[in-house]
C-alpha cells in the first residue's frame, strides 16, 4: 500500500535545480513545473558536496515549495558521499529521494534500509520519503524488472541518457531513439509495478522545437513525466502532456457513464452502447486530470 | 532641517520655502489640483525678432553660446533622446566651462549613464542648480551626498512639461541634439547614424525656451524631409559639431524578450490579471516599457489580442520595435511616441503614418487640455521599492543614494484606469516590498496592483479589480502578508541612515512636493 503523499500529484515536469545555487532554489516555487529535482550529483563539484548538502537541506526545511514536489537526487551508492546525503536530506522529508547508477535491486534495498532507519529515529511516518531509482547502465537495464520490484518504497523509476549511452558505446542523440528499447523496457517494468517512469532530459535548451518532438516520444512510449534542465522546457513538457480535445470530448463520456453505472448500482459501464472495462475508465480518469493540468476545459462531473 | 518643513499628505516633510525658488505648495493628493476648478497661468513669454538676413549657422559652438546671450546664472536644457549615448551635454559644458560661465542651472529632460560629467560640472561651478527626471552614477551620487546648495528637483516628464509652460521652469537656452538638421534649424531624430525615433522632449523645450540651439553632426540640405520633429520657426542657431553621440549606446532599450524564470513569471502573472480587469478589449490603449518583464507582458498581451481577434485604439509612451511589430500586425491602430527606446522605431516613426510623434505635454502635462495618459486603459511600470500604501519609489537605491528617474511613472499612474507595477520580490537579498518606501515618486492611490513572482497584492481601492483577480483564481494577497512571506526569506533590512539636511525635492506632476531627498550619513 502507498501511503507516501507522492501520490496523487502531477509529474509531468521535474526541473534539476544545482543543489548549490541559493537564487534557483529559492524560486523552486514560481518555474511552473510539477516537481523540482535538487541535485546533489552530477552539477555539484567534489568541493561543495558538503556545502550543497546543507543547503539543500536548510532549502527544504524553510522554504514555501507551494505545490512544487520536492525530490533531492543523492549521490550513488558508489560515492562517498551517498550516506552523508541520505543522513542530512532524509530528516527534512522530501517527497522522494532520486537515487542514480541504481545497477540492481541491491542499491534499492540498501538505500531503501538507510532511509527506514532514519525515519524511525527521527519519527516520520514509515515509507513517506520515497525512491526514484535512476538506471543509467547497461546492467541496469537488464535488471530492471527485479529492480522495479525490489521495495514497496519504490515511487519511480527513469534513465540516465548520457551515462547509458556511454555505457552501451553508443552516441546519444538530441532525437534519442537509439535507447528506444531501453525506455521501453523501464517504461514496462515501472508500469508493472504501478511506479512513475520518466524521461531523461532534453539538453540543447536553445532547441525548444527539438524538445517538443522527443517530449512528444515519450507521451507516445508512455513517460508519465520528464526531466528538464531549463524552466523554458517546462511549458513544453506540459504541452506535449496535453490531451487532445477530442480525447477529453471522449473521456468525460466514459467517466461520466462509468459514474453514472456506479450511481445506479450496475456491475457494467456503456457508452454509446458499447462495453467499457476499469481500465479504459482509469485511462479516461487520467486524461481529464491531464487536461485540467493543462488549463482545458473539462466538463464538471 | 536646513529649510522649514510640513508635513504633506503622505505625512511627508517637505520644505514651504527655499531660498532661489520661492514657496513651495506641499503635496495634497494625486487628484487634489485636477477637480477642475484648479487654475493656472501659463507664463508669457518674450521673443526678440530675429532680421531675416541672419545666417541661423553658427561657425562654432563657442560662437553659438555667445551669440545667444548666455551669462551666468541663466538656465540650459538638453533632451534625453540619445539616451546612454548622449554626447551633447558634455561637449557644451564643457565649452561653457572653458569659456568661464558659471552657476548655471541645469535642466534637462533626464540624464543617464553618459552624464557622468554633470558632476564634474557642479564641482567646478558651472552648474549650481539642477532640474531633471532622472539621475544616475556620479551625479546622484554627487546630490546624495549634498554637493549641490539648491537642491535638486526631480520632476516627471508630464511635471517638466507642466512646470515649462507655467514658467517655474524657465529655460534660457536649449542645446538640443539633433540627429538630423537643415540650415535653418529643421530637425529630425528619425534620420542620420545618431537616430533616436521620436524627439517629444526636444519639441517641448523648442516651443518655450527663450533661446534654441540644434546641435547636429549631420547638416542635410534643406529642407529636411519627409518628417520634421521641430520646426525651423522654432530654433534660433544651427551648430554643426563631429558627433552629438554614440549610436551603439542610443537604442539601449530591450529588444529580446527576457528569459529570466522570475521576470516572466512575474510578466505571465501580470497579463493574468490586466486579463482578468477586462481592460483589454476593442479600441482599449496600452502602456508599457522596454525593460525587465514589461516586454514579456507585452508579448502575452500580444498573443491575447491576437487569439481573441481584439485590435487596440493606441499605444502611447516610450516606444519598443515590439510596439511598432504590434502596429504593423494591426494589433493596435495608432502609436503615439514621445520616446522611443530601440533602433527598430526609427524607420516606423519616418514611415508609418499611424506611428505619431507626440510631444511631451501632449503626453502627459496635467494641466493642458487634454493629455493622453489622462485616457491610458493599462499602464505596465517597474519600481525599485514599493510600499504597504502601494507608494512606489523609483528613484532611490537600497544604499539612499538616488539612481533612477521619475520618468513618466507618476503620470501614466494617475491617468491610466490600471496601473500595474511589476518587481521582483527581492533584489539582491533586498526585500522589495518595504513599510515605508525611502522616497515617494508616484503616490499609493494612483497604483492600482502591484506583481510580484511571489503574488499579487491589490490596492483596497479597487475592490472591483481584486473581485475579478480572485475569480479568475488569481494568487491575489493581502500586501502587508505578502511582505512578511518575502521577510521569511530576506529578514527586514536595516534603515539607511540619513542626516537632516535636504538635498533634492521630488516635485509631483501638479507642482506639489510630495518628498525630499536627505543627505546620506
Amino acid at each position: 500500500m502507498k501511503t507516501n503523499s507522492y501520490w496523487g500529484r502531477p509529474r509531468r515536469s521535474l526541473l534539476y535545480i544545482p543543489g548549490n545555487n541559493p537564487g534557483m532554489i529559492q524560486n523552486c516555487a514560481i518555474y511552473g513545473s510539477d516537481g523540482v529535482l535538487l541535485d546533489l550529483e552530477d552539477s555539484i563539484s567534489i568541493s561543495e558536496k558538503d556545502s550543497a548538502r546543507k543547503l539543500v537541506k536548510h532549502a527544504l526545511l524553510s522554504l514555501d515549495f507551494g505545490s512544487v514536489e520536492r525530490i533531492v537526487r543523492i549521490n550513488g551508492r558508489d560515492t562517498p558521499f551517498f550516506e552523508a546525503d541520505l543522513a542530512d536530506i532524509v530528516p527534512a522529508a522530501p517527497e522522494a529521494i532520486r537515487l542514480p547508477k541504481v545497477d540492481s535491486a541491491t542499491d534499492v534495498l540498501e538505500a531503501d534500509r538507510i532511509i527506514s532507519r532514519i525515519e524511525a529515529e527521527r519519527g516520520l511516518t514509515p515509507g513517506s520519503v520515497g525512491i526514484q531509482a535512476m538506471l543509467e547502465t547497461a546492467r541496469a537495464i537488464v535488471n530492471v524488472n527485479s529492480i522495479a520490484a525490489a521495495s514497496p518504497r519504490l515511487v519511480g523509476l527513469t534513465l540516465g541518457g548520457q551515462d547509458l549511452a556511454a555505457d552501451l558505446g553508443i552516441k546519444a542523440t538530441k532525437e534519442g531513439l537509439e535507447l528506444l528499447f531501453a525506455k521501453s523496457a523501464v517504461i514496462l517494468a515501472a508500469k508493472a509495478n504501478g511506479l512513475d517512469a520518466f524521461d531523461t532530459v532534453y539538453t540543447d535548451v536553445a532547441d525548444l522545437e527539438g524538445l517538443a518532438q522527443a517530449a512528444a516520444l515519450s507521451v507516445s512510449l508512455g513517460f508519465t513525466g520528464k526531466a528538464a534542465i531549463h524552466p523554458s522546457q517546462i511549458p513544453v513538457i506540459h504541452a506535449a502532456f496535453a490531451p487532445e480535445r477530442k480525447e477529453v470530448a471522449k473521456a468525460a463520456k466514459v467517466v461520466a457513464a462509468a459514474k453514472e453505472a456506479e450511481n445506479r448500482g450496475l456491475g457494467v459501464i456503456a457508452v454509446d452502447g458499447k462495453m467499457v472495462d476499469a481500465p479504459v475508465v482509469a485511462q479516461a480518469s487520467r486524461i481529464l486530470e491531464l487536461a485540467r493540468l493543462a488549463g482545458m476545459e473539462v466538463p464538471e462531473l | 532641517m536646513n529649510f522649514d518643513c510640513v508635513k504633506n499628505s503622505l505625512g511627508r516633510l517637505v520644505p514651504r520655502e527655499v531660498p532661489g525658488l520661492g514657496d513651495l505648495a506641499p503635496f495634497a493628493g494625486a487628484y487634489a489640483r485636477l477637480d477642475g476648478s484648479y487654475v493656472w497661468t501659463p507664463a508669457p513669454r518674450t521673443r526678440k525678432v530675429p532680421a531675416p538676413s541672419t545666417n541661423k549657422v553658427a561657425s562654432s559652438l563657442r560662437q553659438a553660446i555667445e551669440r545667444s546671450g548666455l551669462a551666468n546664472g541663466m538656465t540650459i536644457s538638453f533632451h534625453h533622446h540619445l539616451r546612454n549615448g548622449d554626447a551633447v551635454v558634455d561637449i557644451v559644458l564643457s565649452e561653457l566651462e572653458k569659456m568661464g560661465i558659471r552657476d548655471l542651472t541645469l535642466a534637462p529632460s533626464s540624464l543617464g549613464d553618459s552624464h557622468d560629467c554633470v558632476a564634474d560640472a557642479i564641482r567646478k561651478g558651472v552648474v549650481s542648480r539642477l532640474n531633471t527626471s532622472g539621475v544616475r552614477g556620479e551625479v546622484g551620487k554627487a546630490i546624495t551626498n549634498g554637493l549641490l546648495e539648491t537642491p535638486a528637483i526631480i520632476r516627471s516628464h508630464g511635471g517638466r512639461a507642466r512646470a515649462i509652460e507655467e514658467g517655474s521652469l524657465h529655460i534660457d537656452v536649449a542645446f538640443l541634439a539633433a540627429p538630423a538638421c537643415d540650415r535653418l534649424g529643421n530637425m529630425t531624430g528619425s534620420a542620420g547614424k545618431t537616430a533616436c525615433g521620436s524627439m517629444g522632449y526636444a519639441i517641448h523645450d523648442a516651443k518655450y525656451a527663450d533661446h534654441v540651439i540644434a546641435v547636429t553632426d549631420n547638416l542635410v540640405a534643406y529642407p529636411l524631409s519627409p518628417h520634421i520633429s521641430v520646426p525651423q520657426y522654432l530654433v534660433d542657431q544651427v551648430v554643426v559639431v563631429d558627433s552629438i553621440g554614440d549610436p551603439s549606446q542610443i537604442a539601449t532599450g530591450a529588444t529580446r524578450i527576457t528569459r529570466d524564470p522570475v521576470q516572466l513569471r512575474i510578466a505571465e502573472l501580470a497579463f493574468e490579471l490586466i486579463r482578468s480587469s477586462g481592460y483589454i478589449k476593442e479600441n482599449c490603449s496600452f502602456q508599457t516599457g522596454g525593460g525587465g518583464p514589461s516586454l514579456a507582458v507585452a508579448r502575452f498581451v500580444r498573443d491575447y489580442m491576437k487569439s481573441e481577434n481584439i485590435i487596440g485604439g493606441y499605444c502611447i509612451g516610450g516606444i519598443t520595435g515590439y510596439m511598432a511589430d504590434m502596429l504593423k500586425e494591426g494589433l493596435f491602430r495608432s502609436l503615439f511616441d514621445v520616446q522611443s527606446f530601440d533602433a527598430a522605431v526609427t524607420s516606423s516613426i519616418a514611415g508609418n503614418p499611424y506611428h505619431m510623434e507626440a510631444d511631451v505635454s501632449w503626453y502627459a502635462n496635467p494641466f493642458n487640455k487634454g493629455c493622453l495618459v489622462n485616457d491610458l486603459d493599462v499602464v505596465v511600470l517597474a519600481a525599485l521599492d514599493v510600499d504597504v500604501d502601494f507608494n512606489v519609489d523609483v528613484l532611490t537605491g537600497h544604499d539612499g543614494v538616488l539612481r533612477g528617474a521619475s520618468g513618466g511613472h507618476s503620470d501614466t499612474a494617475a491617468g491610466a484606469k490600471l496601473s500595474v507595477i511589476t518587481i521582483p520580490s527581492m533584489r539582491n537579498g533586498v526585500p522589495s516590498i518595504r513599510e515605508r518606501v525611502q522616497t515617494v515618486v508616484t503616490p499609493g492611490e494612483t497604483v492600482d496592483v502591484i506583481v510580484t513572482e511571489k503574488g499579487i497584492a491589490i490596492n483596497p481601492l479597487r475592490e472591483d479589480l481584486l473581485a475579478k483577480a480572485k475569480d479568475a483564481g488569481l494568487p491575489v494577497g493581502d500586501i502587508r502578508r505578502l511582505k512578511s512571506e518575502i521577510e521569511r526569506t530576506t529578514g527586514i533590512p536595516d534603515d539607511v541612515e540619513f542626516t537632516d539636511q535636504i538635498v533634492g525635492l521630488v516635485e509631483y506632476r501638479d507642482g506639489t512636493i510630495i518628498d525630499s531627498i536627505r543627505k546620506v550619513k
